[in-house]
This record gives structure tokens, C-alpha cells and sequence, in this order.
């Protein structure tokens, strides 16, 4: 009983602190940009990799899928020894990554589909100043995350603005309005929202490999069975004109 | 061929199967949209029993290896996501077909004398779907999975003196587990199975022994031909079979447009939060079970007692069952039954759409007093049967049927 009860109050707070959530700012995905995919693995090989997994994407398939040759691959993306047909793993041990950053680094194969592209886009720009936290930065998307901005090289540092605000109960809070840089990185804004718009691409390929197999099979089925509607239709028409 | 025909006639009763069943069995003629749902309801149990079979093939039961399993079939099984989006879109598609093919049902009086049992054991066919459901939906092992069987489980809880016993009986262990999977497992592709299929049977038994209703609630056995055969009705195959093809095509262009484009629907039938491991230690942000379940789990929450909130949860389910004795009118189809009938079912149709949008969404004070007031019209209606007939019989009920 008190099990539901915790459940349930944890449903209430949790979805409260999912409300009160920032605006979401929007990714711009094609699955059929194979040059924004190769960045966006190369960001991800590069930035996410020493610390985050994508064990179900094997090498061989991003290979295949995002049109490079695995040679190529093997060069330029893998670093530790592994085979082609492996799982994008990381060495790095869960425990001591748990004594470091809180929690051990998720694996990101399925980040796109648990968490959206959009919210992937807002949470790696959103990295802020924040001299209370143990990298120094916080998290417009994801509150006191344990993650390190490790895209700041690229995109420099910021901080945030907020406004003082009175919530619905009278209480004041303070209501995120906008980013100011303080330090500059070596992307230009635009050139980083775009190379976080070619990872989140990544990510989201990474989610589901076959997305683009699905969609490219989808059309064909459906206009086999609308071709089919129109027989089956006149099958019906014939065998019912003698029915009053 | 007669030769061989007249071989296996002799030995077991095929022709006369053939004949009871589909050449000789006489429909009314005049089935509507909603006579769809019966044939597609079997198409949907045809695809969850073939594609099930071939994800057992590929799946563990076992925490430690069953969502790895889940996404080497996305991803290395050939084919294997056609295979798991048909299992999964079909899971939702099989909710939206039987809801609509009970919907026929009460709208035209199918559930009346002489046709109790057929919703009897159609009732018995929902209950084991849900069960289905429920079970199958523990299997990927997200934290959706992980943590909605945790909350359905713990309402054993609730009864009294021997609740925390059963629900650590029904998991088998203290909290939900790798021997709750295996068990689960167990039933989903053995167990449960096996019953629906047998019901299922039954089901189909029942109805061909007392022939089907039809949109005006007219007996067609009444009223017979020379040579037996009732004058408003065609045999099932051809006409139903042709007709049904038809039904099953249009169905089949909407479930494959879900299917290969939106095979999450938008996180109702696949979660967001299951493409996250089950991880006993983390409790998601929100906790909703899948749309199917919602209607009653808004019930459940709207009642203030925990353990009166689970008997309500099981009566919303219990007034279906006893619906044929509750509804004492003699008219059958809505066509001639009065406006206070059809104004309760509208009543009812809101009330049950709303129950399964507040099941989805957190249980602000808002939010429960309106699923209070919807469980209220939700039992309101069943209750009140027994008076809809007072009001009928103003409209005569023809003798033939009307094929309007």
C-alpha cells in the first residue's frame, strides 16, 4: 500500500517538475544526410565516446548505412582494437564512473527514442555556468545533470539570464529567459547549433538503424494493398448483385 | 475428388463442418461497418499468435538478457522488426477491434436472449486478452514494463489480511524479478494463449448454434424459406468471406500506415520511457499503463480507498459480464429503442473516452474529481438498465430487416 502510494506521489512530483520544463528548441533531422550522419558520428566518436556506450549499434552497420567504406572506419572512428562487427562499447569501468559522475554514464543506443530529438538538441546547448556544481556547469533541459559540458571547446561558455517570476501558488521562481556567451568557443553559434543538429542526427539513427528500411518498405505495402482494395472491392460488387 | 472428399467425409465430418460453419451458415444480409470488427478481431489474434511465435525465437526470458534480446531482434534478426512492430501495433490494434466489436454488441442488443452466452464468452475472450496484454507488455523489460507491473501487481496488495501474500505469490518474489519474468513469459505464450484460442472457439461455438443479431435486432430464424432457409439471410461464405476481405484490406492500409510510420503512436503504443532498461532502483517520472488499461485505471485512482478503488476497478469489468440480465427490454437494436437509451450510451461513450484520457494523466485534484464524475455516469449506466425498457416500445420493430 505504501509502495503505491510512493508511486503514485512520485507520478504527481515528477510530472509537476516535467511541466514546469523548458521550451524544447528544434532539432532539424534527415536520416538521408548521410554527410550530416558521418559528422554527427564523428562528434559522437570523438565527445560522447570516452565516456557513453552505444553497445546495439555495431560498427559494420553505421558503416554500411552512412556510406563509408570500413576501412575507412576502422581508421578514423575506432581507437581501441575492437573488430568491425562490434558493438560501439566503452572501456571505461561502471564503477568508477559511478564514484566520479554520480551515476555511470547511460548507454546512448535508445537516448532518441526515450528522450526525443528536440529535447537532445535543447539539453547539449544548455550547458550553463554554475560555480555551486562539480564540473562548473549546469543544465537548462536536465536540472544539476552529472554530465560535464563536453562540447564547450566548440561551443565556449555561457551563462544564464532568468527573470524573477511569482508562480500560480505566489511563489517566487526563477523563469530561464535566454543564454549570454562569456567566452568564445571555436565554432561560431550557428556552426555549433549545427554541429549538435548533426549528432542529434546521429543519435537518432542510432536509435533505430533500420528507421529508413521501415519507411522505404512502408509506401510500397500500402499502395500493394490499396491496388489490392480496388480488386477486392469489385470481388465483393460482383458476388453481392444479386443481393436485395 | 468426390472419391477422396467421400473418404474423409466417412471418417470425419469436414463437408458438414464446412456446411454448419461458413457455406451453409446464414448471416442476416443487412450487416453494417460495424460487423467488421469480429473477423478483424480473429485477423489480429492470427498475426499476434504468428509473429509471437517468431519472436519467441529470438527473445530471453531473462532480466539480466531480455532487453538486449528485444533490440538484437530490432536490429540483427532479418526482418525482425517487421515482426516485433506487427506484435506491437498489433497489441494496440487488438484493443481498438474488440472495444468497437463490444461496442456493436451493446448498441444493437447482441449481448440479449438468446445470445447471452456468445457475450459471456466474449467476456471471458477480454478478460484473457487483458491478461495477455498486461503479461506480454512485462517481457521487453523497460522501465515502463518494469515499474507498471510493479503498480498492477501491488493492487493485490490492497486485499485485505492476505494481499502482500498473493502479490509476492503472483511475482514470486519480493519485487518484481527475474523469476516474475520467467513466469510471465510462461503464460504469455503458453498459458493464456491456449485459452484464448480455446474461448475463442467457444466463442464462435455459441454463435452459430443461436445465428447472429444484426443492425435492427430482428430475429432472421423467424422467418424460413421451403427449404429452411431464413429469408433475410446469405450464406456466410461467399458473401461475408468477399465482404470481409474488403474490411480486412481497409484495415490493413491503416494498421501498416502505423505500422511503418509511427510505430510508437506517439509514446501510447510503445512508451518512451521503455527504451530504458528496467532498473529497480529508478522509478519514472510518470507511470501510465498502456491506453488499453487506462479507462480502468482512472477508476482504480478515483476512488479514495485503495482497496474499494480495486474492487471498483474489477466491477467496471463485472457490469459488462452481467450486462444481458441487467438491460430488461425487449428491443433489441438502438434503431427502435428510445431516446433515453440512446442518450445513456452517448453518456456512456463519453464518460468511457474521458476515464481513458484521465488515466494517462497525473492525478491533479482537477483530474480526480473529473474521473470521480465519469465513473459515477461510468456505473450510472449500467446500473440504470433496468429502466431503459420502461421507455421503449414506442417505435414498432419490423418483422424483416430494413438493409438500410
Amino acid at each position: 500500500m505504501k509502495k503505491i502510494a510512493a508511486i503514485l506521489m512520485l507520478t504527481i512530483s515528477g510530472l509537476a517538475s516535467a511541466s514546469s520544463g523548458v521550451h524544447l528548441d528544434s532539432a532539424s533531422v534527415d536520416l538521408t544526410d548521410k554527410p550530416s550522419l558521418q559528422r554527427g558520428a564523428k562528434y559522437f566518436v570523438n565527445y560522447c565516446m570516452s565516456c557513453h556506450s552505444a553497445k546495439y549499434m555495431r560498427y559494420s552497420r553505421m558503416a554500411r548505412d552512412l556510406g563509408m567504406p570500413d576501412q575507412m572506419v576502422q581508421s578514423n572512428l575506432m581507437f581501441t582494437g575492437e573488430k568491425i562487427f562490434d558493438g560501439m562499447t566503452v572501456s571505461m569501468n561502471p564503477k568508477d564512473s559511478k564514484r566520479w559522475f554520480g551515476t555511470p554514464p547511460p548507454d546512448l543506443s535508445l537516448i532518441a527514442r526515450s528522450r526525443g530529438a528536440d529535447w537532445l538538441y535543447t539539453y547539449l546547448r544548455g550547458f550553463y555556468q554554475d560555480e555551486s556544481r562539480p564540473f562548473g556547469v549546469n543544465n537548462i533541459a536536465f536540472k544539476d545533470v552529472g554530465m560535464p559540458n563536453v562540447l564547450w571547446e566548440l561551443q565556449g561558455t555561457q551563462k544564464a539570464v532568468f527573470n524573477d517570476e511569482t508562480d500560480s501558488d505566489g511563489i517566487p521562481v526563477k523563469v530561464f529567459d535566454h543564454f549570454e556567451k562569456t567566452t568564445e568557443g571555436t565554432l561560431s553559434t550557428e556552426e555549433f547549433d549545427k554541429a549538435v543538429n548533426d549528432l542529434v542526427g546521429f543519435l537518432e539513427y542510432v536509435g533505430e538503424p533500420g528507421k529508413l528500411e521501415r519507411q522505404e518498405l512502408g509506401w510500397k505495402v500500402i499502395l500493394f494493398l490499396l491496388f489490392f482494395l480496388v480488386i477486392a472491392y469489385a470481388l465483393k460488387k460482383e458476388f453481392w448483385k444479386d443481393i436485395h | 475428388m468426390s472419391g477422396f472428399v467421400n473418404w474423409i467425409d466417412d471418417r470425419f465430418p469436414m463437408t458438414k463442418v464446412w456446411n454448419d460453419h461458413l457455406a451453409k451458415y446464414y448471416a442476416p444480409k443487412n450487416f453494417n461497418f460495424w460487423y467488421y470488427f469480429g473477423s478483424l478481431a480473429f485477423l489480429v489474434l492470427i498475426n499476434q499468435l504468428l509473429t509471437g511465435v517468431w519472436l519467441t525465437m529470438s527473445y530471453k526470458p531473462d532480466a539480466a538478457l531480455a532487453f538486449d534480446s528485444v533490440e538484437y531482434i530490432m536490429r540483427d534478426v532479418n526482418w525482425g522488426w517487421l515482426i516485433r512492430y506487427m506484435h506491437s501495433t498489433g497489441a494496440s490494434a487488438f484493443f481498438v477491434v474488440v472495444y468497437l466489436h463490444m461496442f456493436r454488441g451493446l448498441i444493437y442488443g447482441s449481448f440479449k436472449k438468446p445470445r447471452e452466452l456468445v457475450w459471456t464468452f466474449g467476456m471471458l475472450i477480454f478478460l484473457a486478452l487483458m491478461a495477455e496484454a498486461f503479461m506480454g507488455y512485462l517481457l521487453p523489460w523497460g522501465q515502463m514494463s518494469y515499474w507498471g507491473a510493479q503498480v498492477i501487481i501491488s493492487l493485490f496488495g490492497a486485499i485485505p489480511y492476505y494481499g502482500e501474500d498473493i502479490a509476492l505469490w503472483i511475482r514470486g518474489d519480493f519485487v518484481i524479478s527475474d523469476a516474475t519474468l520467467n513466469r510471465f513469459f510462461a503464460f504469455h505464450v503458453i498459458a493464456v494463449p491456449l485459452v484464448l484460442v480455446m474461448l475463442v472457439f467457444l466463442h464462435i461455438v455459441a454463435l452459430h448454434k443461436v445465428g447472429s443479431n444484426n443492425p435492427d435486432g430482428v430475429e432472421i430464424k423467424k422467418l424460413k424459406d421451403a427449404n429452411g432457409v431464413p429469408l433475410d439471410g446469405i450464406a456466410f461464405h461467399p458473401y461475408y468471406s468477399v465482404k470481409d476481405i474488403v474490411g480486412i484490406v481497409v484495415f490493413l492500409i491503416v494498421f501498416c500506415a502505423i505500422m511503418f510510420y509511427v510505430p510508437e503512436m506517439g509514446g501510447y503504443f510503445l512508451e518512451h520511457a521503455n527504451f530504458i532498461p528496467a532498473d529497480p532502483l529508478k522509478t519514472p517520472e510518470h507511470i501510465a499503463p498502456l491506453w488499453y488499461f487506462t479507462p480502468f485505471y482512472a477508476i482504480l485512482r478515483a476512488v479514495p480507498d485503495k482497496f474499494l478503488g480495486v474492487i471498483a476497478m474489477f466491477g467496471a469489468i463485472i457490469v459488462l459480464f452481467i450486462m444481458p440480465w441487467l438491460d430488461r427490454s425487449k428491443v433489441k437494436s438502438i434503431r427502435y429503442r428510445s431516446i433515453v437509451f440512446k442518450i445513456a450510451v452517448a453518456i456512456f461513450v463519453i464518460s468511457f473516452m474521458a476515464l481513458c484520457y484521465l488515466g494517462m494523466q497525473a492525478a491533479t485534484p482537477m483530474n480526480t474529481l473529473l474521473s470521480r464524475v465519469f465513473s459515477i455516469s461510468y456505473f450510472g449506466f449500467f446500473l440504470l438498465m433496468p429502466l431503459y425498457g420502461l421507455f421503449d416500445g414506442k417505435k414498432e420493430v419490423p418483422e424483416r430487416v430494413t438493409n438500410k
